[in-house]
C-alpha cells in the first residue's frame, strides 16, 4: 500500500440517512482538535475586540456584581451569608457565572452558526465545546481574583480537603450547562419560543441555586425543591471547602454527577439528530 | 481508475411550508406513528395526500467519480444540483440512499465560505484549514502560496469583514483550492471576482485536476466554463439524472432540452390561422444549416421561412423581419424588395450566417406590407429560439458585450519590426 493510498483510506467517509442514535465521535473530535483550538482562541479574542478594558470585563463583572449584592442582600435585607457575605457572593457568583455562560453560548449554537454550518462540514459539536472551553479562561482568572480576596479575609478561612474536588465542580457545571444548551439549541430549531425563555429561565434559576439565599437559610419544608437542583451541591460545596460552612453531602453531589450524565446523553442524542438535517427547517 | 465518489441512490426530501404552532402536534403524531412501528408516515408516496406539502429536490441519484475527474453539474434552476452538492459536501443528510468518499473534501458551497467576519484574513486562512481537518503545520507550509494566489497581501492582516466581496471570493478560493483536499466542490463562485481572477481560479481548477490528480465537482450556469474544464458532466432534470457521460455530449442534451424555443409554427387552412382579410400566416420555420448540429450556437447560420396565403391582388408587398431579444430591443430589422402580388402562397426566406449573433434569447416578428409603407398584418414573436454560447478555447467566461457579435468585420492588429 503506497503512502497516499494509506492517506486516502484513512480518510473514507460515509454519508448515510441514518446513523445510530448515539454516537460521540470521540476520535472525529480529536482530529478537529485544532479547529477547537482556533474557535477557543477566536471566541476569546473576539468578544475584546475593539474593546478598551480587554479581558479585564471578565474581572470587573463578578466584582461589581459583588458590591452590589453585598450592599442589596447583606446590608439592607439582612440575608444570612455563610462566611463573610464578600466571599460569600463572589464565590458563588464565579460558579453560577461560568454555568450561565456555559448554557447561554451553547444554546444559540445552530442559528448563530447557521451560516457556517450551511456551506462546510466539520463536526458540529466542536462549537458549544469550544465555548465551554473559553469560558473556562475568564472562570480560571476569576479563581485568581477569589484567591486574592481569600488572601485578604484570611482569617474567616477554612480550606477543607473537599478543595481538592474544584475540577470536578467545575467539570460538571460545565457538562450540565453543555448538556442543557445543545438540548436547548437542538430544540430551538423547530420551537424558537425556547429562545427566550432560556435567558429568562437562567436568570430565575440563579434565584433558587444558593448564588444568594443559603440552602442553610431555606426553611426546611421547602428545602426538598432545592434539592432537585443539580447546581446548589456544586456551588454549596464549593464554598465549604472555602470556609467550611454551607452544607456538603455527598449523596447530593453524587445526585449532581447522575443528573449530569443524563442531560448529556440526552443532549448528544437530540444533538446529533440535529446537526444532519437542521439546514433544511432553519 | 479507482472511484473516489461513490453516490448511490441518493434522494432528498423537503417539506414545504411553514413552521408554526401545529408543528408541534405534528411532530408528535409522527413520533406516536414512529413508536408504533408505522414507517409508512415516514417516507409518504407519490399520491400520498400529505405530498403536496412535500417536494422531491433529488430522486435516486446514483453516479460514480473517478480520481482526477472534473465532473460538471448542470441544470436548470431548482433541478437539485445544489441539494447534491450540500448532500456530498454534508451540509445536510440524505432522505435514503448512501454516499462512499475516499479523501478529504472542501466545498465552496459560496462566498467566503466559513469565514468569520472579525478575523483577519490569515486567522481565517488558519480556521479555514481547520475546518477542512488539517493541522497547523500543514497549513503553515501552503499560507505564503495562499496569500500570493489570492492577491490580497496588502489587506491580509485585516479583519475581512472590511474586504471588498471580490477580496471575499479571491481569499476563500485561495484556500480552498490549496490546502489540498483530494475533492473540491466548486458551485457558482465564479460569478463574483473580475475576469482576471476567473480565469485565474478556473486555470488553478484544471492545473488541480490535472496536474495532482485531484477530484474537482464544478456546478454552473456557465456552460463554456463547463465545457473548457469537465471531462464528464451529468444534467440534472427535477432531482434526476436525465443523462451522464462526455461533457459535449450533456451539453448538446441539456440544450436540446432547455433552450426554450418555437422554431415552427403552421397552419392547415386559413380559418385557424393568424391574419386578417388579406394575409394569413400558413408557416413560419427555422431551420439550422449546420448538419452536425441540433441546436443553435453563435456560429451556426440559419435560415428562416414564412409562408402566407395572401388574399390580395395586383399589390406592390414587401416583408419585413424584425430579430428582438428578450428585452424587446429589436436586434435588426431586414426587408425583402418589393414585388407585385396575386393571389395565392407567398414564400419568404431569411438567411442568417453564423457569427453574427451573440448568444442569448430572441424572438422573430414578421410584417407584410403593402404600397411602401402600408402594414398589411404584423405578425408578433412567431418563432423563439436560444443562441448558445460557444468560444472553442477562448479562456474568458464573462458575458459576451454587445447585440450582435460578427467576425465578419475586418480587425487587425500589427507590430512591424
Amino acid at each position: 500500500m503506497s503512502n497516499s493510498d494509506q492517506q486516502k483510506s484513512s480518510s473514507f467517509i460515509e454519508i448515510k440517512p441514518t446513523y445510530p442514535l448515539f454516537d460521540l465521535r470521540i476520535k472525529e473530535v480529536l482530529h478537529y482538535r485544532y479547529l477547537l483550538f482556533l474557535f477557543v482562541k477566536r471566541d476569546f479574542i473576539t468578544i475584546y475586540k475593539q474593546t478598551i478594558l480587554g479581558p479585564l470585563w471578565h474581572l470587573l463583572q463578578p466584582l461589581l456584581t459583588t458590591f452590589i449584592f453585598t450592599a442589596i442582600f447583606s446590608h439592607f435585607a439582612k440575608i444570612k451569608t455563610d462566611g463573610p457575605p464578600t466571599l460569600f457572593y463572589l464565590s458563588g457568583l464565579i460558579m453560577w457565572g461560568y454555568f450561565a455562560a456555559c448554557i447561554n453560548k451553547t444554546s444559540t449554537t445552530f442559528i448563530s452558526n447557521a451560516g457556517v454550518f450551511g456551506k462546510v462540514y466539520f463536526p458540529r459539536i466542536t462549537v458549544p465545546l469550544a465555548s465551554v472551553i473559553s469560558n473556562l479562561l475568564s472562570l480560571s482568572m476569576q479563581l485568581i481574583l477569589l484567591i486574592f480576596f481569600l488572601l485578604v479575609y484570611h482569617h474567616q478561612v477554612c480550606i477543607q480537603y473537599t478543595i481538592l474536588l474544584l475540577p470536578v465542580f467545575i467539570l460538571v457545571l460545565a457538562f450540565i450547562g453543555l448538556g442543557v444548551g445543545i438540548i436547548v439549541s437542538s430544540l430551538t430549531i423547530r420551537y424558537r419560543d425556547l429562545a427566550y425563555l432560556v435567558t429568562f429561565g437562567v436568570q430565575l434559576w440563579m434565584y433558587g441555586s444558593s448564588v444568594i439565599i443559603p440552602l442553610s437559610v431555606v426553611p426546611d419544608r421547602y428545602k426538598f425543591l432545592f434539592k432537585l437542583n443539580p447546581v446548589i451541591p456544586i456551588i454549596e460545596g464549593f464554598r465549604y471547602s472555602l470556609f467550611g460552612k454551607g452544607a456538603f453531602l455527598w449523596i447530593d453531589f453524587l445526585y449532581s454527577i447522575a443528573f449530569t450524565v443524563v442531560v448529556m446523553l440526552v443532549g448528544i442524542i437530540l444533538f446529533n439528530r440535529t446537526e444532519r438535517n437542521f439546514m433544511d427547517t432553519i | 481508475m479507482e472511484n473516489i465518489i461513490e453516490v448511490n441512490n441518493i434522494s432528498k426530501l423537503y417539506k414545504l411550508g411553514q413552521i408554526t404552532s401545529s408543528t408541534l402536534k405534528d411532530d408528535l403524531s409522527d413520533w406516536w406513528g414512529r413508536v408504533r412501528g408505522n414507517q409508512s408516515q415516514m417516507l409518504p408516496d407519490q399520491d400520498n395526500a400529505a405530498s403536496n406539502k412535500l417536494h422531491w429536490a433529488l430522486k435516486g441519484v446514483s453516479f460514480n467519480v473517478k480520481q482526477g475527474d472534473v465532473l460538471g453539474i448542470i441544470g436548470k434552476n431548482g433541478a437539485g444540483k445544489s441539494t447534491l452538492l450540500k448532500i456530498i459536501s454534508r451540509v445536510t443528510g440524505p432522505t435514503t440512499g448512501t454516499i462512499k468518499m475516499h479523501g478529504r473534501l472542501a466545498s465552496l458551497l459560496e462566498v467566503g465560505t466559513g469565514f468569520h467576519p472579525d478575523l483577519t484574513g490569515r486567522e481565517n486562512i488558519y480556521q479555514n484549514g481547520a475546518i477542512l481537518g488539517m493541522k497547523r503545520g500543514e497549513i503553515k507550509n501552503k499560507l505564503d502560496e495562499i496569500i500570493d494566489f489570492s492577491g490580497v497581501a496588502k489587506f491580509i492582516d485585516t479583519p475581512v469583514k472590511r474586504y471588498s466581496s471580490g477580496m471575499f471570493v479571491r481569499l476563500a478560493f485561495a484556500v480552498a483550492a490549496h490546502l489540498e483536499p483530494e475533492i473540491l466542490i466548486v458551485d457558482e463562485v465564479l460569478a463574483v471576482g473580475d475576469a482576471d481572477f476567473q480565469k485565474k481560479c478556473l486555470g488553478k481548477m484544471k492545473s488541480v485536476a490535472e496536474g495532482e490528480g485531484r477530484t474537482v465537482l464544478f456546478v454552473s450556469h456557465n456552460l463554456q466554463a463547463v465545457k473548457n474544464l469537465c471531462n464528464k458532466s451529468i444534467y440534472l432534470v427535477d432531482g434526476k439524472i436525465n443523462s451522464i457521460g462526455e461533457t459535449e455530449q450533456i451539453i448538446n442534451n441539456y440544450l436540446l432540452r432547455e433552450a426554450k424555443r418555437v422554431t415552427e409554427v403552421s397552419y392547415e387552412t386559413p380559418a385557424q390561422a393568424p391574419g386578417n382579410s388579406e394575409v394569413k400566416l400558413k408557416l413560419a420555420k427555422l431551420e439550422i444549416l449546420d448538419k452536425d448540429k441540433d441546436y443553435i450556437d453563435v456560429h451556426t447560420p440559419f435560415n428562416l421561412k414564412f409562408e402566407f396565403w395572401n388574399f390580395m391582388n395586383d399589390k406592390e408587398v414587401n416583408l419585413s423581419l424584425h430579430v428582438m431579444d428578450i428585452k424587446g430591443e429589436c436586434i435588426f430589422n431586414i426587408g425583402t424588395p418589393i414585388i407585385k402580388v396575386k393571389e395565392g402562397i407567398l414564400f419568404g426566406e431569411a438567411q442568417i450566417p453564423g457569427n453574427l449573433m451573440n448568444d442569448g434569447n430572441y424572438y422573430i416578428s414578421i410584417m407584410v406590407v403593402k404600397d411602401k409603407s402600408t402594414p398589411v398584418f404584423h405578425f408578433e414573436e412567431q418563432l423563439h429560439f436560444e443562441v448558445a454560447d460557444e468560444r472553442g478555447d477562448v479562456m474568458w467566461y464573462a458575458k459576451w458585450q454587445g447585440a450582435v457579435r460578427p467576425t465578419f468585420l475586418k480587425f487587425s492588429i500589427e507590430n512591424p519590426a
